[in-house]
């Protein structure tokens, strides 16, 4: 694969929401608006980033049998470093964020992309990698937050678009998120054949 | 790519110590540099509910003035006084309920000096969303039940419902009830520790 | 190899789905005449307009997404609309159950892949659906009163399970509550003189749809009774526990969408086990969780939540009780 194509990888053809459906959990929990839903994206997308450059770097002297540990100490360090930084700069965002921050570290995309790829593979094209899944996350995430505050509260990033009285709230909540998700699945499952 | 490093123990003990070692040390240098800032916002989002239920101007850190009073049910009220030029322009409280409809719910209300409501904010609950989540906005000078403005009194204010003159949130009587609860037992609190000539009641923190 | 996998009923006795399906809206003439003496034009509004959005989308969905041949007039949109339409107040307004009845049809079915396939009942689906979104639409519950009723501006007012709610939740002694008079006696709720959706109002005019159900034979009486005599026996467990926080049996079983959950969405065919065994473990199940869900739960009614959780079982439950097999 050439280094253009690892990066739309991940972006549309093994998009991890909508073709791998890794992460389910921040996806579910966190997209009740389009903001929440990019700053999840855009704070997994940075863990990926530098966690597969890291591994990349240190995955031949890491011999195989710790190699697990080792990945989520690192993966680890980074989130809790984007934990820190939002907490400190982005204190509202962090708030609303709330656990789901943390819980990156076990999130299936960073710890599968750091083993099925980047332990494989040169540092330029990990980053690639890493970068092509965060946005592929960031841009399902924020589709499915935008649709979410849309139907649920009648806004989309935070602007009105109709009559607040009208919104659903169901999809505010969590059986809202598996609606909609559902449907967003189906659609572009139809659409990639 | 090159051939892996052996797994034998030695190996694995020190990539593991390496690996651990350079990540807590980066984590560490992450912490030193966010340290003071994450302190700072925490301390403007206490400001800020102060700010935003009490109407004007104030020069002292309520913050560092609180005092708390213990209820007879177990829980605490906090007073967060806040004074211009060393006289006061009211006071912010921090006040709860247990009778919500999902439990708990935190407000933080503002008093002017005479007792009057300045204006509140829903710090937590679990109330249903869509009903009783709306005492965000419900009870404010633009809701349909304001208390803005309002004196809790003696008797406390009540719903409509039950011969007060708020109007309960449509369909959510039980969290409007909560509600006004928590706004009654800050009234109350304040008026309690008002009365004392000196700050001998108070617990000074 | 094309193996044809045929939804349920299984039962080769005659009897189409059409025969089937207008039967049992045959059987729910009795409650829509209650419910438009209770609640007037509102209740005809209301139901007119859930059936002819159900069929429409149905239709749609069929024709146009599904490439189908349209098979609307089987009459189980129709019912669809029907049941969607009692589960819902009487001064509902008209978008809102248009959003209901495509969840319905939608969501409910149609994903599922239409009559036969689907796991839960669409009628349901909708009225849940619809619940969570719109509470403050669907729980403001007109009060009866008469023939005259308006649809727009009714008089409204809680249903009794959410008085009792809120009266449990106030901290109020039931035994007394109970006697102040505020609910409406049990004979006013026997007759549906009181708060509360469509259909839900009149119990005996569902139990009069009920007998000619079981005399044309469209459903068995296992489901049915198997939940009243659940709800009976905990909720009667209850409340010789402690009167004064929980009500008594006669309460439960006449109050909500007890009647009509139980006799109509419970029975449906699609969504409930087979085996008269499958369908006494189904009504059991339903049975607790109602009671479960009104005494402890956040909402007041919980007919169609325990509907729901019980149809996503009837898979499991008709795999373990099998009929026999011959030879």
């Amino acid at each position: 694969m050439n280094n253009f194509k690892v990066l739309t990888n991940g972006i549309f053809r093994e998009n991890p929401t909508f073709a791998l459906l890794l992460g389910m959990c921040p996806t579910l929990g966190v997209t009740t608006s389009a903001i929440n839903g990019m700053g999840m994206g855009l704070a997994t997308a940075f863990v990926l980033i530098m966690s597969n450059l890291v591994i990349s770097l240190v995955a031949n002297i890491i011999p195989d049998k710790i190699r697990i540990p080792s990945f989520i100490v690192i993966i680890a360090a980074f989130v809790t470093v984007v934990d820190m930084c939002m907490a400190a700069y982005l204190p509202s965002l962090h708030e609303s964020l709330g656990l789901f921050i943390p819980l990156i570290v076990v999130n299936c995309i960073v710890l599968g992309r750091a083993e099925a790829f980047a332990s494989k593979n040169k540092a330029l094209p990990s980053m690639l990698d890493g970068l092509g899944m965060g946005l592929g996350f960031t841009l399902s995430l924020t589709l499915l937050g935008t649709i979410r505050e849309l139907l649920g509260s009648g806004k989309a990033f935070n602007f009105p678009v109709f009559n607040e009285n009208w919104g659903m709230l169901i999809f505010v909540l969590a059986p809202g998120a598996f609606i909609a998700l559902g449907y967003l699945i189906a659609i572009v499952n139809r659409i990639r054949k | 790519m090159g051939k892996k490093l052996e797994s034998n123990f030695m190996n694995m003990v020190i990539v593991l110590f390496a690996v651990t070692l350079i990540a807590s040390a980066a984590v560490g240098y992450v912490y030193t540099l966010t340290a003071g800032p994450i302190e700072a916002a925490k301390q403007a989002k206490q400001t800020n509910a102060i700010r935003q239920v009490i109407p004007g101007e104030f020069d002292n850190d309520p913050g560092a003035d609180i005092w708390k009073m213990k209820t007879p049910d177990g829980g605490e009220l906090e007073f967060y006084p806040a004074k211009k030029n060393g006289e006061a322009v009211g006071t912010a409280v921090k006040t709860y309920t247990n009778n919500g409809f999902g439990g708990t719910v935190w407000l933080m209300v503002g008093f002017n000096p005479d007792g009057t409501i300045s204006n509140y904010s829903v710090l937590e609950h679990k109330e249903t969303p869509g009903l009783g989540s709306k005492m965000d906005f419900w009870f404010t000078r633009n809701g349909k039940g304001n208390v803005i403005g309002k004196k809790p009194g003696t008797h406390g204010l009540k719903v409509t419902k039950d011969g007060g003159d708020v109007d309960a949130i449509t369909a959510a009587t039980i969290s409007s009830r909560a509600f006004l609860d928590a706004v009654n037992r800050a009234a109350a609190g304040l008026a309690g520790t008002a009365d004392a000539t000196s700050g001998a009641t108070h617990q000074n923190q | 190899m094309n193996l044809l996998i045929s939804p349920s009923p299984h039962v080769h006795s005659g009897d189409t789905i059409e025969k089937n399906m207008y039967g049992v809206l045959i059987a729910l003439i009795p409650a829509f005449i209650c419910s438009v003496l209770f609640f007037g034009m509102g209740a005809v509004i209301v139901t007119l307009t859930s059936v002819a959005a159900c069929v429409f989308f149905e239709y749609i969905i069929q024709k146009l997404l599904l490439k189908q041949q349209p098979s609307v007039f089987d009459g189980s949109a129709i019912l669809t609309g029907v049941l969607l339409a009692f589960n819902v107040p009487s001064n509902l307004p008209v978008w809102i159950i248009i959003i209901g009845a495509l969840v319905a049809i939608g969501i409910g079915k149609m994903s599922f892949g239409g009559l036969g396939c689907n796991i839960f009942n669409p009628a349901l689906v909708g009225r849940v659906f619809l619940l969570i979104s719109f509470p403050v639409q669907m729980t403001t519950w007109p009060l009866p009163q008469g023939f005259a009723g308006s649809y727009t501006d009714a008089l409204t007012g809680a249903t009794p399970l959410g008085m009792l709610k809120e009266a449990v939740k106030s901290g109020q002694s039931l035994t007394e509550w109970m006697a102040a008079g505020t609910l409406p006696d049990y004979k006013n709720m026997l007759l549906g003189n009181m708060g509360g959706s469509l259909g839900e109002v009149a119990a005996l005019a569902l139990l009069a749809g009920f007998l000619f159900m079981l005399f044309r034979k469209i459903i068995t009486w296992h489901i049915p009774v198997t939940i009243f005599a659940t709800i009976i026996l905990f909720s009667g467990i209850l409340h010789l526990c402690n009167p004064d926080h929980f009500a008594n049996p006669l309460f439960h079983l006449l109050s909500g969408g007890m009647m009509l959950g139980a006799i109509f969405m419970a029975t449906d065919y699609v969504t409930s086990p087979m085996t008269p065994k499958g369908m006494i473990i189904f009504g059991a199940g339903i049975g607790i969780l109602t009671v479960v869900i009104r005494i402890f739960g956040a909402y007041p009614e919980g007919m169609s939540f325990a509907i729901l959780i019980m149809n996503a079982f009837t898979p499991l439950i008709n795999r373990y009780c099998k009929p026999a097999r011959f030879a």
